[in-house]
């Protein structure tokens, strides 16, 4: 059992975990992710460490909340344990020491980008994050971003805060204004939203690192059902990845990998949501 | 019970009682029955007792079968079962997977005479096993501790033989496995309708018992590097065991579209994570109405087996070579026959055709002859010409082998391997690191269960001779 020290709610869907797992703490480095499973019979899904601590033993996760297990798991409480956490998984970000380094993120994939910026300052970088939502109430992390990063540009679809615009938008304008010539970009989040951002940075020639968000079982490189296309050629994002040159990645294969289970997502949401007194049955599936 | 070889020879072998075929391809509970006693002593009384007992020398565990028959004969189950359990300590397991038409079956006397039977020894096997688990306590005696610490990776067959062994000698023993469930493939892989969880659950209840901690969640490779078991955590020695398991896909095109699955993923997914239980387990799988299982092991059975018990209509194995080539175990197609699979045989899948959408809605194959003799002694097959056609279906598994698993061995850079990334090791299950032994399929490939309990065993003497030769030079120090 792993039992959770703290919790606090960043935004109506997003949560921020501090759970004691020494064992998937001892190693971990920035970019590398656990896979947990809430409780017997649950599903197996896999979350990033946001940070670790190997003094205290303990890791911290950043939720969304938008499928049956992620919803579940939003409504822990400190105190509450969790059955089962395995880590460190996947290869350690490559941490690409250049002079300005911008991480992208949307949605989810903020909570993936979050931990890289202490690690890319500590290398040297100044460290421009873009983060955005559709509307104010879902940009997630941007106080958390603003404590680790040298800059952070928020952006929204409706213009109900910052730039008015997707952060794809912001970027390449980034890209064409930047005083610090920019000389990686990672991103994270909803498959479109990567496919976009390396769709700008390609002419520039930008090395460009995607964090890939396959569905995903055992995570040790024994099922395949993370496989995903790069370069032509077939790769394991649990152990291969789950970070990828994404100039060479198969968009349209991943995101059309991830509806794989969507009537069995949405059973799942909906048994979640009749056990667990919430009457929205109708409730929006996040498109990854 | 005293009868003449003349007599004996008269009695037909008996049949394995099973559930109907109807019943059981829409369940997950055990097919076989197992024999009653009354079986088990008719088949028993078969064994000739031969004095130069042939079926030993088939057993990769040299299991001395003739005595153990004739304790059951004489109804002394107890002296049985610990004769079986001397040798072999998961004879449960054993006598339900053992491949016997291809170890000590196949050098039963009485194979050999014309239309003969061997004895059923995979069969009585089981039953002493079972007889044992539930009438006596087989709790292990172990010698007094010793303070040595052991590391063993993975709880797949041989993993679990090693620790027993280990802490039988009196040593601490810690078992390190990834998953949340140990078992290795026995739990992931083989479906509970030829193997019952519960029979791998007494085991490891029996190992806890003898004192073997058992740590599951932990890569190792990630979560710690063998290096940093054998330094900072202080164990002494170790046994790696961490299987065979990454799939090969076959490479043809349409392998990524909705619907197709590594035997592993399918497997996994009903098995582990009870997919099959959906939406009370909350794993999802692709059930499909018309599924095709490309392979023709084990594994293959297995999974097109599964797959008409997750409600398929039609469920096709689709092989490149013959009947008499397929490497499954007999009973299993035996068994796969009766609950109505169909086999496409000398058929070899071309590529996965998708609709619109990318969900799989065809198989495109091509029929194969019989031609010459490849390397292996077998007719390879070659394609006929102008012999495609499509078989229809919603999911496509992939069953065509595995490779190893690099995981571990990338942390372990003076861990040296063979050509295809298997571990090396010498015949004691040595490897080239000093105090790590290895066993299993990351040595041998993909193999078979007895076989990897057979590494796990030698591994373990090999350890406690290294543990004790070095205690004494620590003494001599
Ligand atoms: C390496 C990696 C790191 C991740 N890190 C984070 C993180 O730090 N924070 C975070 O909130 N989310 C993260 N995710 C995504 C997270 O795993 C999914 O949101 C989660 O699995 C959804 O489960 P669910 O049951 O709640 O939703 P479901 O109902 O299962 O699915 C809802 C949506 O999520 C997608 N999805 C389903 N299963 C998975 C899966 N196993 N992996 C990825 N996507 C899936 C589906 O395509 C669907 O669009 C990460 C994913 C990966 C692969
Ligand atoms: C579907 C299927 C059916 C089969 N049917 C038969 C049969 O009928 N008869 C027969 O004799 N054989 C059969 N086999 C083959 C047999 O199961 C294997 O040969 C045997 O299980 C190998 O045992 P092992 O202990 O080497 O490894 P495994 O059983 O593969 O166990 C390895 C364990 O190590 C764990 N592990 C992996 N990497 C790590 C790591 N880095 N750190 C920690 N733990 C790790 C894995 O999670 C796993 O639990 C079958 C195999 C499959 C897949
Ligand atoms: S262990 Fe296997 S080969 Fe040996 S006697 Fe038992 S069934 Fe036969
Ligand atoms: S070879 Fe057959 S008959 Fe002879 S001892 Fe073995 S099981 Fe009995
Ligand atoms: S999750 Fe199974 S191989 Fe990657």
């Amino acid at each position: 059992m792993f039992r959770i020290l703290d919790a606090r709610r960043l935004a109506s869907d997003v949560k921020w975990f501090r759970i004691k797992a020494p064992l998937a703490a001892r190693n971990r480095q920035p970019g590398q992710f656990v896979i947990l499973r809430l409780e017997e019979g649950g599903e197996r899904i896999p979350l990033t460490m946001a940070a670790a601590d190997r003094e205290s033993g303990t890791i911290e996760l950043i939720v969304k909340a938008i499928g049956a297990t992620t919803k579940h798991l939003c409504e822990l409480e400190a105190g509450d344990d969790i059955a089962d956490i395995m880590g460190p998984l996947g290869k350690p970000t490559e941490i690409h020491a250049c002079e300005h380094a911008v991480l992208v993120g949307g949605g989810v994939g903020t909570a993936v980008i979050y931990p890289l910026a202490p690690a890319l300052r500590e290398a040297g970088c100044f460290v421009t994050a873009i983060t955005g939502g559709r509307t104010h109430d879902l940009v997630v992390l941007e106080a958390e971003l603003r404590s680790v990063c040298d800059d952070v540009c928020v952006t929204t679809d409706d213009g109900s805060y910052g730039f008015k615009g997707n952060v794809a938008d912001r970027l390449e304008e980034l890209l064409s204004n930047a005083t610090k010539p920019v000389g990686v970009v990672y991103a994270a989040g909803p498959v479109p939203m990567m496919r976009a951002v390396c769709d700008r940075t390609r002419p520039h020639k930008i090395r460009t690192i995607v964090s890939l968000n396959p569905i995903m079982v055992d995570g040790t490189g024994m099922c395949g059902g993370c496989r995903i296309t790069v370069g032509g050629q077939q790769v394991f994002a649990c152990v291969d990845g789950p970070e990828f040159d994404g100039h060479e990645v198969d968009f349209d294969e991943l995101a059309d990998r991830l509806t794989a289970y969507r009537t069995q997502e949405r059973t799942a949401l909906e048994r979640f949501e009749r056990e667990h007194g919430h009457a929205c049955a109708s409730t929006r599936l996040t498109t990854a | 019970m005293a009868m003449s070889p003349k007599d004996r020879i008269k009695i037909q072998r008996q049949s394995m009682p099973e559930r109907d075929a109807d019943v059981r391809n829409a369940d997950f509970k055990e097919v076989n029955i197992g024999f009653s006693l009354d079986l088990a002593q008719t088949e028993s009384v078969r064994c000739l007792q031969c004095k130069d007992a042939k079926c030993t020398c088939g057993c990769p565990v040299g299991i001395p079968i003739p005595e153990f028959l004739e304790r059951i004969a004489d109804n002394d189950l107890k002296g049985a079962a610990e004769i079986l359990l001397g040798a072999n300590a998961l004879p449960g397991i054993t006598g339900r997977v053992c491949p016997q038409e291809e170890q000590c079956e196949q050098f039963c006397v009485r194979a050999k005479s014309k239309n003969g039977e061997p004895v059923a020894i995979g069969h009585l096997e089981r039953f002493v096993a079972d007889w044992a688990r539930e009438n006596m306590d087989i709790r292990q005696i172990c010698a007094p501790a010793t303070g040595r610490k052991v590391a063993v990776v993975g709880s797949g067959p041989a993993g679990l033989t090693c620790a027993g062994e280990l802490a039988k000698c009196g040593h601490d023993v810690t078992i390190f496995e990834a998953l949340h469930t140990v078992g290795g493939v026995l739990t992931y892989g083989i479906p509970e309708f030829r193997l019952p969880n519960k029979i791998i659950e007494a085991e490891v209840d029996r190992l806890r018992q003898m004192g073997v901690k058992i740590v599951c969640n932990v890569v190792v490779g990630r979560t710690f590097t063998v290096d940093e078991l054998l330094t900072d955590e202080g164990f002494d020695a170790m046994f790696i065991a961490n299987g065979a398991g990454l799939p090969v896909f076959m490479n043809i095109p349409g392998e990524n579209l909705k619907g197709v699955y590594s035997a592993n993923e399918y497997l996994t997914r009903t098995n582990l994570m009870r997919a099959y239980e959906f939406p009370e387990a909350e794993t999802p799988i692709i059930k499909g109405d018309r599924i095709a299982v490309i392979g023709g092991g084990n594994v293959a059975m297995d999974s097109v087996r599964t797959a008409k018990r997750l409600g398929a209509k039609v469920a096709t194995l689709v092989y490149r070579r013959s009947r008499e080539e397929m490497p499954a175990r007999k009973e299993e197609v035996h068994h796969a026959e009766q609950e109505g699979i169909e086999f496409q045989m000398l058929t070899a899948p071309l590529r996965i055709l998708g609709d619109e959408n990318r969900w799989v809605r065809g198989l495109e194959c091509q029929r194969m002859e019989l031609g010459e003799p490849d390397d292996s002694g077998r007719r390879r097959p070659v394609p006929i010409e102008g012999s495609k056609f499509v078989i229809d279906c919603d999911v496509v598994i992939e069953a065509i082998g595995t490779r190893a698993n690099p995981l571990l061995t990338a942390t372990t850079p003076d861990l040296k391997l063979n050509k295809w990334g298997y571990i090396l090791v010498d015949e004691t299950g040595a490897t080239s690191k000093p105090g790590v032994y290895a066993g299993g399929d990351i040595t041998r490939g993909s193999a078979t269960v007895i076989l990897a309990m057979g590494d796990g065993k030698r591994a373990a003497a090999s350890i406690h001779a290294f543990l004790t030769a070095n205690a004494e030079c620590a003494v001599a120090r």
